[in-house]
């Protein structure tokens, strides 16, 4: 089963490259954007099929070793 | 003979550039990546660093800064323009070059010599070289060249491929590849052989006292194939 | 918020101190102001356990302009020409967050480096991880060097030399030093002393966010249980925005329109704006709303304890603020204009409109605590009894099989390859050598740099190890042909709270004055670093010596490389065969009791003056200096980087030839010189009473000790290359 995962920098910690993005998208024309954050997306496929199981499998993942807990915080999105 | 060097935010071989065209007779200018008009050049050089700190991809932004147009039309209208390190990242990204430049394949910094191999002189850069064996020096994360299969194919119909790693006597092969790079491809042109885009940094060896000289041998090459 | 004694104490102040400050302010103060003082009056920014031993040190000389208590030391290199260094810890942060850990040291030091006007032309580093056995270890290692490399590198500043060691006391407390050399002209200088009244005070670089805000106040009640989402402690490296601060600093400051800059480091605004108005002996007011945030609904308290990098702070010429918000606009830079010195001596804050803090500056300089802590003096180990027969059934070959490819002697080409050490165009000596050197822009000159410590030696002797390590740079610079000017040092010791652990840190401090006044050799700046503990384990006590020398011509540097077949290899300085506390005793031999080697810095002195006199008259062709391993393993990493081999002549000595081969004597150094200059070279060894043993001359590709005992160069390099690279697989 896949399982989805997404980590993004907890909301107070700088994001040197997002605010570098939103200052080009600024001067490319894109006016609209009040601020981007950049993150890491991970499609982990785990040999369990309990969703529940395949999902606490991974946030084991994420806590251990995708996330750096002290700057980043992790999010499951969805389990297939 | 006249070039021009453009400085980029994050930018920082910039003054190394312009300290080795100068030594070798070149009259530089140094441009900022906010003009929009390039000064009159016989050469255009997109120096190596670290340009808007190598964020989202490297050379993303820096190639839709206000000069790259300037620079894409100087290009598109035959004019000479090298790429180097950083460089060529821009050079891929403004699609003034083909490919793309990933993380190395050992997902570390290199920074160290290299040989590279000249295979193909019918061009303004490496014409009348008289080498075909150059030693250069590398420093990037980034520099594993790769393309699509169609694209190589067209690369190599179009005898684009600029240099290879190689050791040296000049042989390519897996292990001497420094970054993973298809076909130990180190530098690439367009298809007019007028835009240079290369990963190794001729403006680091040109001094015996430095890594080496056969930066020397380059510059002095191209400013005589320039004339 | 009320503010308390139990609040106090949550901040990392004690009790007394706690009623000092209500004493000097006659009056409790509020949560801003506390952490104001909780920020200066702590280690790291008081030194207070530190100050009083270190007025001790050996800080004048000639070529001192400026010594420790300024951003960074300056000294003359001649023809205008000034180098800026220092060096720096980053231990707590690495171990948490290895990767922005490393990454916002080396951006630290690079700014106190810039913030004095000089162009940072190279960079070092000395790093200690734990035992390599340590499940941490290989982890830390790596986030470490991609930290370092992802910083320097992106800065466009080589990094030239560096050290690395593991040993079982780091385990739970890693050590990252960085060290930084800029180029200023004379004339040009920048210092934070602030002048004038009525000066507009600006802020420049980054915005400010909440990182690093330290940890005591979460415990304070207003903050509710997510507290672990508000509250980042760990800072995160803008490498591409230093950068742009470098450049943007450095073309303002072309200019005369800065009375006085200072990099916001640790206890960012606070102990920036205060160290300003301390230095010129005036007040700072600041309106905290003009302040330019990352992060909403950002407190007069969290702004003023914010260690966000890459910012600045500056006292500018009354009228400049146009000509300089230009600059910082171009280079696209938060710029705002903060405040403004006054005559009030007091630095006072305001926010919507309301005065937040008003402290007398003394209070938070002059009067900070200062403590004279306990201390234990330690005693010279005994010297261990070898049995001489354990030296009989040690084989040579195998005994520099294991040295060379130990973890700390071993080639760290592995690391050194991730830092870019060649862009500026001017490294004439890559890492890997006996120091890094660099060309003095567009001049002749160059300079070198090295960076070292010895942590078993101060662990087994402080007092010998300060000296030691000390000497060791000294050496390091003599090798490469450059004359010895000054060091910068970085006292990484446990916590000064225990008595054997501020033994440690007084008598290394003796060790490095003493040594650095024999040699002339003065402290131009440094940092402390103490409480590198963890559940009471302490590391071993590692001062951290950084050394810069000049080299007048630079076509006249030394490399250790052998350079031709036939010439001769003398070992300059006497071998007595002191084996306690070298790698042989401590890795093949399993002991680690015993005192360290003397340092007798009369020899010290005369041998590497000797020896540069030697150079400077071209005799020497390579040299390098004998450190960990002794002479073999010297001997090796000459053969190794000259692709030669040696013929070995049987040492005709009282010792052993396992001693004389492995031991750590100081003072030492290898030269390879010409035959035909041999007579000459003696005669001036001869006449500066110089000891010195003819080892044997160059051949090609092996290393023949006797006719049993043959290796080739490539089993060297093998054994010497190897380890790392296998280890980080």
């Amino acid at each position: 089963m896949k399982v989805s995962a997404v980590i993004t920098l907890k909301k107070d910690v700088l994001d040197p490259q997002g605010k570098v993005i939103h200052e080009t998208l600024d001067g490319m024309g894109f006016n609209s954007v009040n601020e981007v954050r950049q993150g890491k997306y991970f499609e982990i496929d785990v040999k369990e099929n309990d969703p529940k199981k395949a999902k606490e499998l991974v946030e084991d993942m994420c806590q251990k070793l995708l996330a750096n807990l002290v700057i980043e915080n992790y999010k499951i999105i969805e389990t297939q | 003979m006249k070039s021009s060097v453009i400085t980029f935010p994050g930018s920082n071989c910039d003054r190394d550039m312009d300290v080795a065209l100068t030594k070798f007779g070149f009259k530089n200018k140094m441009v900022w990546h906010n003009d929009q008009e390039l000064p009159k050049s016989d050469l255009i050089v997109l120096p190596g660093g670290f340009s808007y700190g190598d964020y989202l991809r490297c050379g993303s932004m820096a190639s839709k800064s206000k000069i790259m147009l300037s620079v894409i039309n100087f290009a598109k209208s035959g004019g000479l323009v090298m790429g180097i390190c950083n460089g060529f990242q821009i050079l891929v990204e403004a699609g003034l070059v083909p490919g793309v430049l990933l993380r190395n394949k050992y997902l570390q910094f290199i920074c160290k010599n290299v040989h590279v191999k000249v295979d193909n002189k019918e061009n303004s850069f490496f014409k009348n070289l008289d080498k075909k064996v150059l030693e250069f020096h590398i420093a990037h994360n980034e520099g594993n060249y790769f393309c699509t299969k169609d694209q190589l194919k067209e690369i190599e119909d179009n005898n684009q491929i600029a240099i290879y790693y190689c050791d040296q006597n000049g042989n390519t092969n897996d292990q001497i590849n420094p970054n993973g790079s298809i076909k130990n491809i180190a530098g690439i042109f367009n298809k007019e052989k007028n835009v240079l885009g290369m990963m190794p940094h001729p403006e680091r060896m040109i001094d015996e006292s430095l890594s080496g000289e056969d930066g020397s041998i380059f510059f002095k090459n191209l400013l005589n194939n320039i004339k | 918020m009320l503010v308390n004694e139990k609040i106090a104490i949550e901040h990392g102040l004690k009790s007394d101190e706690y009623k000092k400050i209500c004493k000097l302010l006659k009056r409790t103060p509020n949560i801003t102001e506390l952490g104001i003082f909780s920020a200066m009056w702590n280690e790291h920014c008081s030194y207070k356990s530190s100050r009083i031993h270190l007025k001790k040190l050996h800080t004048k000389g000639k070529k001192v302009i400026q010594g420790p208590g300024e951003n960074a030391g300056v000294i003359d290199i001649e023809d205008g020409d000034a180098l800026v260094f220092k060096i720096e810890s980053h231990n707590h942060p690495s171990f948490i967050e290895p990767y922005q850990g490393a990454a916002t040291g080396v951006g630290g030091i690079m700014r106190d480096v810039f913030t004095m006007g000089a162009r940072p032309i190279a960079n070092l580093n000395s790093i200690h991880f734990g035992s390599t056995q340590h499940k941490k270890t290989k982890n830390l290692l790596r986030g470490v060097v991609h930290g370092i490399g992802g910083y320097g590198n992106c800065m466009g500043v080589p990094t030239i030399a560096g050290q690395t060691s593991f040993d079982r006391s780091y385990n739970g407390n890693i050590l990252v030093n960085a060290m930084t050399l800029g180029l200023v002209k004379k004339d040009k200088i920048f210092y934070s002393k602030a002048a004038g009244l009525n000066k507009p005070v600006i802020y420049v670089g980054s915005k400010t966010g909440r990182d690093g805000i330290h940890g005591a106040s979460m415990a304070s009640a207003s903050f509710d249980e997510k507290i672990e989402e508000k509250k980042p402690t760990v800072q995160v490296g803008d490498p591409f925005t230093e950068k742009l601060l470098l450049e943007a600093c450095l073309e303002l400051m072309s200019g005369d329109s800065i009375i006085a800059i200072q990099d916001m480091g640790a206890a960012g605004l606070t102990s920036s704006s205060i160290e300003m108005a301390s230095k010129g002996n005036l007040g700072i007011e600041i309106n905290l709303n003009k302040v330019p945030c990352r992060e909403t609904k950002m407190t007069p308290y969290e702004i003023m304890l914010s260690e966000s990098q890459e910012r600045m702070l500056i006292v500018l010429e009354s009228g400049k603020e146009e000509i300089a918000k230009k600059i910082f606009d171009k280079w696209n830079l938060d710029f705002a204009v903060i405040g403004k010195t006054t005559n009030t001596k007091n630095i006072e804050l305001f926010f919507d409109n309301e005065q937040v803090a008003n402290i007398p500056v003394n209070t938070l300089v002059e009067n900070s605590p200062m403590y004279d802590r306990k201390w234990k003096k330690s005693k010279l180990p005994k010297k261990n009894k070898i049995n001489k027969t354990i030296f009989k059934s040690l084989k040579i070959k195998d005994t520099l099989k294991k040295i060379l490819s130990s973890p700390n002697v071993c080639s760290k080409e592995w690391i050194w390859q991730q830092y870019d050490h060649t862009v500026m165009g001017d490294t004439i000596q890559k890492p890997g050598g006996d120091s890094g050197v660099v060309r003095v822009h567009k001049t002749d000159k160059a300079i070198a740099a090295t960076v070292d410590s010895s942590a078993t030696y101060c662990w087994a002797h402080p007092l010998t190890g300060g000296k030691q390590v000390v000497c060791e740079t000294w050496r390091n610079l003599i090798s490469v042909g450059a004359k010895p000017i000054a060091v910068t040092n970085c006292l990484n010791f446990g916590s000064p709270e225990k008595e054997e652990n501020m033994g440690e840190f007084v008598e290394c401090v003796q060790g490095i004055s003493e040594a650095c006044k024999y040699l002339d050799y003065p402290v131009v700046s440094g940092n402390v670093s103490f409480y590198n503990e963890t559940k009471d384990i302490g590391i071993k006590p590692t001062p951290t010596i950084g050394g810069v020398g000049l080299i007048k011509d630079y076509k006249k540097m030394i490399t250790m490389d052998f350079k031709e077949i036939d010439n001769i290899i003398l070992v300059i300085g006497k071998t007595e065969g002191h084996i306690d506390q070298s790698l042989l005793s401590r890795i093949i031999l399993n002991e680690n009791n015993g005192p360290p080697p003397e340092v007798n810095l009369f020899n010290e002195k005369n041998n590497g003056l000797t020896l540069l006199n030697l150079i400077e008259k071209n005799f020497i062709k390579s040299a390098h200096d004998v450190s960990l391993g002794g002479i073999i393993t010297a001997i090796s990493k000459m053969c190794i980087k000259g692709n030669k081999g040696i013929q070995i002549k049987k040492p005709k000595f009282l010792i052993n030839e396992v001693e004389y081969f492995f031991a750590e004597d100081q003072g030492r150094y290898l030269i390879e010189i010409n035959p035909k200059d041999l007579k000459e070279v003696s005669k001036i060894l001869d006449k500066n009473s110089v000891h010195y043993d003819e080892i044997g001359k160059i051949i090609d590709k092996e290393m023949i000790i006797d006719q049993k005992t043959k290796l080739t160069i490539d089993e060297l390099k093998s054994y010497n290359t190897n380890w790392l690279k296998s280890y980080m697989v």
